[in-house]
């Protein structure tokens, strides 16, 4: 039951209080770029998910049984992108051969993802959090993808009214995108109290 | 001396590119998550752009260096690689010597390797120049990104704490604008200082 409990704070936490996005700064590239089409913002949210969940386990089994063992801190940062690098290679490849619809539907985003700062940042966060258990570490990191995917999801909602909304021309685009999500990020501080 | 086609000094160009044309942060919106995460106040804001200063000029001298050797398939893998060993080496350093600053920027120093600046630099300038003009271009690439993180960050200081440099520069009757210091004040400046940049483009224009 205690674990059950720490999970399930652990996870509210990272998707609404910690949210990647609008806490954190990560991911802010995509977060900008894809988040015009409510369809392209679900399929970007879906292969961070996916991606985040792999390389965030992967890097805390290197992390805990291989480089903390050996003292070999140092090597963290090269070994975490080397791993998350991979990571993304592998899922691109099995996706190309056993699963091409899947494949096409994530497209280009795959290969985008590899230098997507949020997937590097949850590794590194789950170092920062000091996440001592393999279930943990792989709970977290699927709240990470999730909590990216709700933020993107809701932007790309919100931009494809404001099509319809006559924007000041000089803050078309990138900007009005950046005060929308400072508005977003005012309302997610709400839930800081739930937990 | 080598020259642009359009008749240019290569390394006037370099530096007019870094510091306004390509101004990495404000016209090529890259590098946008330490751009919010590290503006709160401005001494963070100077020590990352020193870091990425440091670990953009080494680089882009590693690439220029081994680019007679690049492949395509492995190009990005091995930008990447030289990237995180610089950026390990800035980390230590942070961490020995100023190990303040080193907390308060926590993982965002590492996360300088997916820092796309970076990488576009290795990408578009070091792997097809020679090691000097690399060197050039990464400083003025690193000195524009600096000037963009603390032109939001003297904003944000100023306006949050009514201090800047921890000094205080506003009279004590100033209501200091806590959400300045918060995710929202990030977002918030960022986003009108871009407005307020592409409305001055577009006069002079």
């Amino acid at each position: 039951m205690d674990l059950l409990y720490v999970l399930l704070t652990g996870f509210i936490s990272v998707v609404l209080i910690n949210n990647l996005v609008f806490t954190k700064f990560l991911g802010i590239c995509p977060y900008i770029g894809v988040s015009g089409r409510i369809d392209m913002a679900f399929g970007m949210g879906l292969a961070v998910t996916f991606v985040m969940t792999l390389s965030g386990t992967l890097t805390w089994m290197i992390d805990h049984w291989l480089l903390m063992p050996l003292n070999l801190e140092v090597a963290r940062y090269v070994a975490f992108i080397m791993v998350i690098a991979a990571a993304v290679q592998l899922v691109e490849m099995y996706l190309k051969k056993f699963f091409p619809p899947l494949y096409e539907s994530f497209g280009i985003f795959l290969p985008l993802i590899t230098t997507n700062c949020a997937i590097l940042g949850l590794c590194l966060f789950l170092v920062v959090w000091g996440t001592s258990t393999l279930i943990e570490a792989v709970v977290l990191s699927f709240g990470g993808g999730i909590g990216f995917t709700i933020a993107i999801c809701i932007m790309a909602g919100i931009r494809e009214n404001m099509q319809m909304v006559d924007v000041p021309e000089s803050l078309r685009g990138a900007p009005i995108t950046l005060i929308t999500a400072g508005l977003l990020a005012l309302a997610f501080m709400g839930f800081a109290g739930i937990i | 001396m080598a020259t642009t086609p359009d008749g240019q000094n290569v390394y006037a160009e370099a530096v007019a590119t870094g510091l306004w044309r390509e101004i990495p942060v404000f016209r090529m919106l890259l590098g946008t998550c330490p751009t919010l995460a590290v503006t709160a106040a401005i001494k963070p804001a100077l020590t990352m752009g020193l870091c990425v200063i440091f670990v953009l000029v080494c680089s882009n001298i590693m690439v220029s260096l081994m680019r007679k050797g690049l492949r395509p398939h492995v190009r990005i893998l091995l930008f990447t690689l030289t990237i995180a060993t610089f950026v390990t080496i800035a980390d230590l350093f942070l961490r020995a010597y100023q190990p303040v600053m080193s907390e308060a920027l926590g993982p965002y120093v590492p996360l300088i390797i997916v820092n796309c600046v970076i990488i576009w630099r290795a990408e578009a300038r070091a792997s097809n120049s020679g090691v000097l003009l690399s060197i050039v271009d990464g400083l003025a690439m690193g000195v524009g990104f600096t000037i963009a993180l603390c032109v939001l960050a003297t904003i944000r200081e100023v306006l949050g704490t009514g201090c800047l440099f921890e000094i205080p520069v506003l009279p004590k009757a100033f209501p200091a604008w806590a959400a300045m210091g918060m995710p929202v004040g990030a977002f918030l400046t960022f986003g009108l200082v871009l407005g307020f940049i592409n409305y001055v483009s577009r006069k002079r224009s």
